[in-house]
């Protein structure tokens, strides 16, 4: 009988052997997870940071030791939402009574910037004397000015009578009275946005023809009756334009009747219509499920409303709208003139110097600075593109540009040209990647190299090629730069795509996250009251780009599933 | 669904049709069993030479083979068969910097003649590969695939032309309920199946066949070997083969080429019993190859 080989005691046979370049596999696991862990940071940053902005926070009264610097304009107790607390920097104010605990400070949100002139301020926890939550303190969201934090008085109506805060009736009838004033609020806006902005587009589109036909009389044409047409429409629509100014005015009257009287922990007392308040509520008074559906609520109120107060303040939707469908378009662009080229360069090019050539060149265009491209879009399409199509179609509404000017337009083409060499690469892979047996088959059933690639080809290498448009968009909606110089703008009143015709603004400007959180970050007055805002945005951005992904990666199963041959 | 008839093209070159922009090469309607007329020189290899840019891989063939009968391409690795295969319907077209001299006629017609569509050459010839390539799309979508680059729309003639070529292909029993099921989802010996029922899909007269049972079990090959015998009867089959058992079993004309010659080309049983080349003894005996 052979000798046969026993295990030993490590339970290998024969002498141990060492399997070469372990080391290397932990080297590359650890490689995965410093990737890993930078992006679980950068994102629970966001995550932290954005959530923070939304949770309802509760609102303390502090009273300072008499000789503290802390003072806000000369008040010993004043209060505010408590948003920081840290240990103390070295700062030149130095606490008034040395003491042996640490030296922490916080930050209170102390709102009535109003009367304050400030926003947030810092104090050392040493000088505390007293701290209370007191139940009656009530925070208004107002369309001017930033939050209020105070405790109602009383409610002032039209004349003499009042109604005080102990009353029983009191928190109803606020509430109903809020209400109310939101109900009035909205009619307004509906007003005063649609339909005055109805009649102010027919009363330009009558300006207009009356331009070109004054133009066509001057030339000797008789169209004096025609002219004579437009003054009495004009009429019309001024009269009915001021019932409905009117209208207005009287609603916003309505707004300034009731006043509600409060005073804050410093003991100002402040008056405000109640017009004003969009809403309020008790910060000490919530209970648990109640912070968390006030919590829901403000995270609603972000992503549908539109922003108030330089933006600090209300909800983003235009500019959440405005991502998506600059997004969107940029998509449709691309896709075609990528997929195109490429299967131009990879399937009837001939193979050689002059198609390597191409090829390194649309790769070098992907390493163009993105701003480039802005200018680029700038001075094509803006100027050149959009000035000839507004002398063309528009040019009586010059010096006025229509096209002449960014909008969604040239922001989406702008940012396709930037996103087109990735689609390129992407579909030339997915193309090569199609198997020579089945292309092969094809032509041998008779068909032509068109209907080939039609056929056969295209569809075997569509996941491949939604990977690219994947790459494309995740590019595309995050860049800003080139925006800036082409179509986005601070804050704009309408959406590019609407109810009214042609439905698709193609010339309007639209915002976009991405200069959103660069508004708030550089350009906003209070930088402070701004930051939760800017961590809010980013997590929306991201968040839109990962459903963007989302929904091309789905399609792209689908497409796998029923036709590819395995590769991608 | 037949193509459109054109004038039947003569015996003779193309001489006298240089002012027609376009030839065809006829269709044929397919006949019932053996032939007693059948055209012995149906796809007729003149003078072949054959070159990859520098390298020449095929020298001086000729070749006639008859109609409705199967003719065997045997010969050792790298021979040369496969690339005579694949010139007989201009599959080699695709390749940079092939040459060729000599001729190759179908029905007397020059297939390298210039007013000849390569597409309309091929929808009259099918080939199967070596290895199965149906296409990521339904087995029904693989099948009709020829008719509809061809432009056939109608239904009810795709639904009759899946049952006949399915049923020709042996293959409709197993599939009939599942036909918009993928083709990839077949087993590889029904894919091989599915691809020669998409050959001939489209009433090809020539069927060009590249060892198309290496790829599969014993069973499979059988199944496919039974299928040949019986498309003999309406198709005209050229199939190259490695397998020399294969051959002698169902073809009925064989040729040997080696290292790109045709050393011997012969009755298949008198090839594999009394050969007249040394070499195409040694070969079929397996002495080398």
């Amino acid at each position: 009988m052979a000798a046969q080989e026993k295990p030993n005691a490590t339970g290998s046979f024969g002498p141990a052997v060492k399997s070469p370049g372990e080391a290397y596999v932990w080297l590359t696991s650890m490689g995965l997870a410093a990737g890993l862990i930078m992006v679980v940071f950068l994102m629970g940053l966001v995550v932290v940071k954005g959530v923070e902005a939304f949770w309802p926070r509760r609102v303390v009264q502090v009273t300072l030791k008499d000789d503290s610097p802390f003072k806000l304009i000369g008040a010993a107790t004043y209060g505010g939402e408590l948003t920081m607390r840290q240990e103390k920097r070295s700062r030149t104010i130095q606490a008034s009574s040395d003491s042996d605990i640490p030296h922490m400070e916080m930050q209170l949100f102390v709102a009535n910037r109003d009367v304050y002139g400030l926003s947030f301020k810092f104090l050392d926890v040493a000088d505390i004397k007293s701290t209370e939550q007191p139940g009656s303190i009530v925070k208004l969201e107002r369309i001017d000015g930033g939050p209020a934090i105070g405790t109602p008085l009383r409610i002032q109506f039209d004349g003499e009578k009042s109604l005080a805060a102990d009353a029983a009736e009191f928190p109803a009838e606020l509430e109903r009275l809020v209400k109310e004033a939101n109900e009035r609020r909205d009619e307004i806006h509906h007003i005063e946005k649609k339909d005055v902005g109805r009649i102010n587009a027919r009363l330009e589109k009558l300006s207009r023809r009356q331009r070109t036909l004054e133009e066509k009389a001057e030339s000797g044409a008789d169209i004096q009756a025609r002219i004579a047409e437009i003054e009495p429409q004009r009429s019309e629509l001024q009269a009915r334009y001021e019932t409905l100014a009117a209208k207005a005015r009287g609603l916003r009257d309505e707004q300034e009747t009731v006043k509600l009287v409060y005073r804050l922990m410093s003991g100002q007392e402040r008056t405000i219509s109640v017009g004003d308040i969009i809403h309020y509520y008790h910060p000490n008074r919530l209970g648990g499920l109640q912070r968390v559906g006030l919590f829901l609520r403000n995270i609603w109120v972000f992503l549908t409303d539109e922003p108030r107060n330089a933006n600090t303040e209300g909800g983003i939707f235009p500019a959440i709208f405005g991502t998506f469908a600059m997004t969107l378009l940029m998509s449709i662009a691309v896709m075609p003139f990528g997929v195109m080229a490429a299967i131009y360069l990879r399937e009837y090019a001939r193979q050689g110097a002059t198609v390597q050539a191409v090829r390194i060149a649309v790769n070098n265009l992907a390493g163009v600075p993105s701003i480039v491209f802005g200018v680029f879009g700038l001075g094509f399409f803006v100027y050149f593109a959009g000035g000839t199509i507004d002398s063309l179609f528009f040019s009586d509404r010059l010096p006025t540009p229509t096209f002449g000017t960014g909008g969604i337009l040239w922001a989406s083409l702008t940012l396709a040209l930037m996103t087109v060499p990735v689609v390129i690469v992407a579909t030339e892979e997915a193309l090569a990647s199609v198997s020579r047996g089945v292309r092969e088959g094809s032509l041998a059933c008779g068909a032509s190299k068109w209907q080939t690639i039609q056929r056969v080809v295209l569809p075997a290498a569509a996941p491949g090629i939604l990977t690219g448009l994947i790459l494309a968009m995740a590019r595309g909606a995050g860049e800003v730069a080139p925006l800036m110089l082409v179509g986005v703008i601070k804050h704009v009143p309408d959406l590019p795509i609407d109810a009214t015709f042609p439905f698709v603004h193609l010339d309007q400007k639209f915002m976009h996250l991405g200069f959103h959180i660069y508004d708030l970050g550089f350009q906003s007055p209070d930088a402070e009251a701004a930051k939760p805002m800017v961590f809010a945005t980013t997590l929306l951005l991201i968040a839109l780009v990962v459903i963007l992904n989302l929904g091309a990666i789905v399609i792209r199963e689908r497409l796998r599933r029923r036709y590819s041959t395995g590769a991608f | 669904m037949e193509q459109v008839q054109d004038k039947p093209a003569s015996a003779s070159d193309a001489a006298g049709q240089d002012d027609r922009r376009e030839l065809r090469v006829e269709a044929a309607e397919p006949k019932s069993p053996p032939a007693e007329d059948f055209d012995p020189k149906l796809i007729e290899i003149v003078n072949f030479d054959f070159f990859y840019s520098q390298a020449q891989v095929l020298h001086d063939i000729s070749l006639e083979m008859p109609e409705k009968h199967v003719t065997a391409l045997i010969g050792p690795s790298g021979c040369g068969k496969t690339t005579l295969l694949r010139n007989l319907n201009r599959m080699n077209d695709l390749i940079d910097g092939v040459r060729h001299k000599g001729d190759i006629k179908i029905k007397g017609v020059s297939i390298y003649h210039p007013h000849l569509e390569v597409i309309s050459l091929r929808k009259r010839i099918g080939m199967v590969f070596q290895k199965s390539n149906p296409f990521p799309k339904s087995i029904y979508e693989n099948v009709v695939y020829s008719l509809r680059v061809a432009g056939v729309k109608d239904k009810s003639a795709l639904d009759e032309t899946v049952e006949r070529s399915l049923k020709s292909a042996a293959l409709w029993d197993e599939v009939k309920d599942r036909l918009h099921d993928s083709g990839l989802s077949l087993s590889g010996g029904q894919q091989q199946r599915l691809c020669i029922a998409r050959a001939i899909a489209n009433r090809p007269e020539i069927l060009l066949m590249d060892e198309p049972c290496s790829a599969l079990d014993p069973v499979a090959t059988a199944k496919i070997e039974d299928l040949i015998l019986e498309l003999k009867k309406d198709f005209t089959i050229v199939i190259v083969t490695h397998n020399m058992q294969q051959a002698a079993r169902i073809s009925d004309q064989t040729a040997f080429l080696y290292l790109g010659k045709l050393i011997e080309f012969d009755e298949t049983s008198k090839i594999f019993t009394n050969p007249s080349k040394k070499q195409t003894e040694d070969y079929v005996t397996g002495r080398f190859g």
